[in-house]
């Protein structure tokens, strides 16, 4: 476990974690621990609930049952102001970037300074280009429409929004999903640069075997309504469960590993 | 709650148990604290070296306080500085960059600058940094005001223009979609037909009889009130039965289905262009205007008939039921007379408009669908502009029927 002392904080906490819809579970009494500076690779087949967990920490999700805390804070109960306040910690890149399709590039950045602090507008267009610079984009990128954007510089442009405000702690719904292998691979670099530079957390959810023998530092299974396991690349391909072994000693995995 | 109501700017406590991001890494200090401390630049200067002591917090949420004393110190500042960094004890990419920027103006003015003791986090942060671009691209040219109402006026045109040619566009396909229908009538597509009858037509039954019924209460009512000056109570019959036949049962209706068909067609034709359905369709090999829109179209066109015929039915009763009311004037009475003051061709007049009502309605409402680019906001736009457009269209197009329907007399 890279960055991580002997005896690691844990920047998000739950505990007995339980989401359905109507009578199907699809959460089951999951624990799910993060810790200060890693990167966290969250796998599992389809349908297991990856994207759902994510939703649940950050409180898009009611739960039925179970808490989460972030950074500290009881989050999934938490007072509106108190949530707030964490809110800003908190960066969230989802899946298909989520930018505000009426605002430029520049603008959808924008967006997190404006509405919590006050800076002038000066500085402001200076920290969103200098967001915009960070993440890879070409600076005449600012100015453009989501529509203008290819996949890939969209996934740029929402990680760029997601770091606005230097956050503790980033989300990252499947962030290399199409993208070509080479895109991708750079982004898995630019998330590792960001999380030295910028001391971030990662939590990341990704169906990537590339990104999690690269990137990640611990990896969490789901299936079965909770988390199979988790630890390091090592720790998965001594795991014996059937799809474990699948997915890490598959041909694809194996083509990679070689 | 803001955060910078917390922020303190003088205050020079160090909150030496904030985690800095970066180097708080295995730090054991839980942040739940959220009360910040400021950041501060201050000056002292020994033997003509001018020293900054940059200390405090220097993150995003101080750098608003932060701002005016960079640039006070770029413009009073010159000779030799010396930037001290060691006092900082939190720093983000927001306070990297102020630094990074009061380095460079100064450096921009002849200054020679130095930085001191920086901490590695705030070493690496401003290495991250020292890339960025030196300058802001200038902001796009303004225009002035006139200028900018020429533009307006002449966009409107040239996009008239257009509208009038997509207009004639789909019409053109929907005529051909319609000729092959008719040799070919297996690839009409009936079943899509009678959904969309049902959605625009069915559907729309219970409001279009209810809205008609009291317009028609209502005309009656104030005719009644004014007819009754001069002792004509009974043309109330003549005046509800000529209106609402030869005008407002239809007119009423087709703005009624513009808003209520017309907008889900462009938001449905629109959503489907925006995520490419459309492309998908034609790379399929079907032609979209066959696939979506003719079937909307016919429906539309078999259904304004039907549903102006019900209301005109409607307020006929509703006339009915107030001239009762109001003037004591019994149903079969009412009736008797409505036999004389309207003849077949009253109600035909009205008839026939609607065909060509829906016809508008629904090439207004294709062409507006099918002109939505990739955002939220122009699907909006466009549904908007179609119920606004269609409205307009049919009360146009009305005026020229009455106008038609005066020079032949009918």
């Amino acid at each position: 476990m890279r960055g991580a002392g002997k005896n690691p904080e844990e920047v998000i906490r739950g505990r007995g974690i339980t989401v359905g819809f109507g009578d199907r579970l699809i959460l089951d009494n999951l624990d799910i621990d993060v810790y200060r500076g890693e990167i966290l690779g969250v796998v599992g087949a389809s349908g297991t609930g990856k994207s759902v967990l994510l939703r649940t920490i950050l409180g898009l999700q009611p739960m039925r049952a179970g808490e989460v805390e972030v950074l500290g804070v009881p989050y999934s109960d938490a007072a509106p102001a108190a949530r707030s306040a964490v809110d800003r910690r908190l960066g969230v890149l989802f899946q298909h970037g989520a930018l505000f399709s009426s605002l430029t590039v520049l603008q959808n950045v924008q967006v997190p300074m404006r509405e919590h602090l006050r800076l002038s507008p000066r500085l402001m267009d200076e920290l969103a280009r200098l967001k915009i610079e960070l993440v890879g984009l070409a600076p005449d990128a600012a100015d453009k429409m989501p529509s203008e954007l290819s996949g890939g510089m969209i996934k740029r442009a929402g990680l760029a929004r997601a770091l606005a405000l230097d956050p503790d702690i980033v989300f990252l719904d499947e962030p290399t999903s199409g993208l070509d292998p080479i895109g991708a691979a750079d982004f898995d670099a630019l998330i590792e640069t960001l999380r030295d530079t910028l001391g971030l957390t990662v939590f990341m959810v990704t169906h990537d075997l590339d990104s999690l023998y690269t990137a990640c530092d611990r990896i969490a299974v789901l299936g079965d309504r909770r988390v199979l396991i988790e630890g390091t690349m090592g720790d998965m391909m001594a795991f014996n469960h059937p799809w474990v072994q699948q997915y890490f000693r598959g041909t694809r995995a194996r083509r990679l590993g070689a | 709650m803001r955060w910078v109501d917390l922020v303190k700017v003088e205050a020079r406590i160090a909150p030496l148990k904030a985690a800095r991001p970066g180097d708080g890494r295995g730090s054991q200090s839980a942040r739940v604290s959220v009360t910040e401390t400021g950041g501060q630049l201050s000056r002292s200067s020994t033997g003509g070296v001018a020293r900054l002591v940059a200390g405090g917090v220097w993150t995003i949420a101080t750098a608003d306080r932060l701002e005016p004393s960079i640039d006070e110190a770029v413009n009073t500042l010159r000779g030799t500085v010396e930037i001290d960094l060691g006092s900082i004890v939190q720093i983000d990419t927001a306070g990297a960059w102020l630094i990074t920027r009061l380095e460079r103006e100064l450096s921009a003015r002849g200054v020679s600058v130095s930085l001191v003791s920086a901490s590695e986090n705030a070493r690496r942060l401003l290495e991250a940094l020292a890339p960025a671009e030196r300058d802001v691209p200038p902001p796009p040219e303004t225009i002035g005001v006139v200028q900018e109402l020429l533009e307006a006026v002449g966009r409107t045109m040239v996009r008239s223009w257009e509208d009038l040619k997509s207009g004639l566009g789909i019409l053109g396909g929907v005529v051909r979609g319609l000729s092959i229908g008719l040799r070919h009538p297996r690839r009409m597509r009936f079943t899509s037909i009678i959904f969309h009858m049902e959605q625009t037509g069915l559907r729309a039954v219970p409001i279009i009889a209810l809205m008609s019924f009291l317009i028609g209460a209502i005309i009656a009512q104030q005719s009644a009130y004014q007819l009754a000056y001069f002792g004509a109570d009974i043309f109330v019959v003549d005046l509800v039965g000529i209106l609402v036949l030869r005008e407002l049962g239809v007119l009423l209706t087709a703005i009624m289905v513009a808003g209520r068909s017309g907008s889900a067609f462009t938001a449905e034709i629109g959503s489907m262009k925006m995520r490419e359905e459309i492309d998908a369709l034609s790379v399929i090999g079907l032609d979209p205007l066959h696939v979506l829109i003719l079937p909307r179209l016919i429906a539309l066109i078999l259904v304004l008939p039907l549903l102006t015929f019900i209301a005109d039915v409607c307020a006929l009763a509703g006339g009915g039921m107030m001239s009762w009311a109001y003037l004591g004037l019994p149903p079969d009475t009412f009736i008797t007379r409505l036999r004389d003051a309207v003849a077949l061709n009253t109600l035909f007049v009205g008839l026939i408009k609607a065909p060509f009502m829906a016809l508008i309605i629904g090439i207004v409402a294709a062409a507006e669908g099918l002109r939505v680019a990739g955002s939220a906001e122009s699907l909006g736009t466009h549904t908007t502009s179609s119920v606004v457009k269609s409205i307009f269209m049919v009360i146009v197009v009305d005026g020229i029927f009455a106008m038609y329907f005066a020079a032949v007399r009918y």
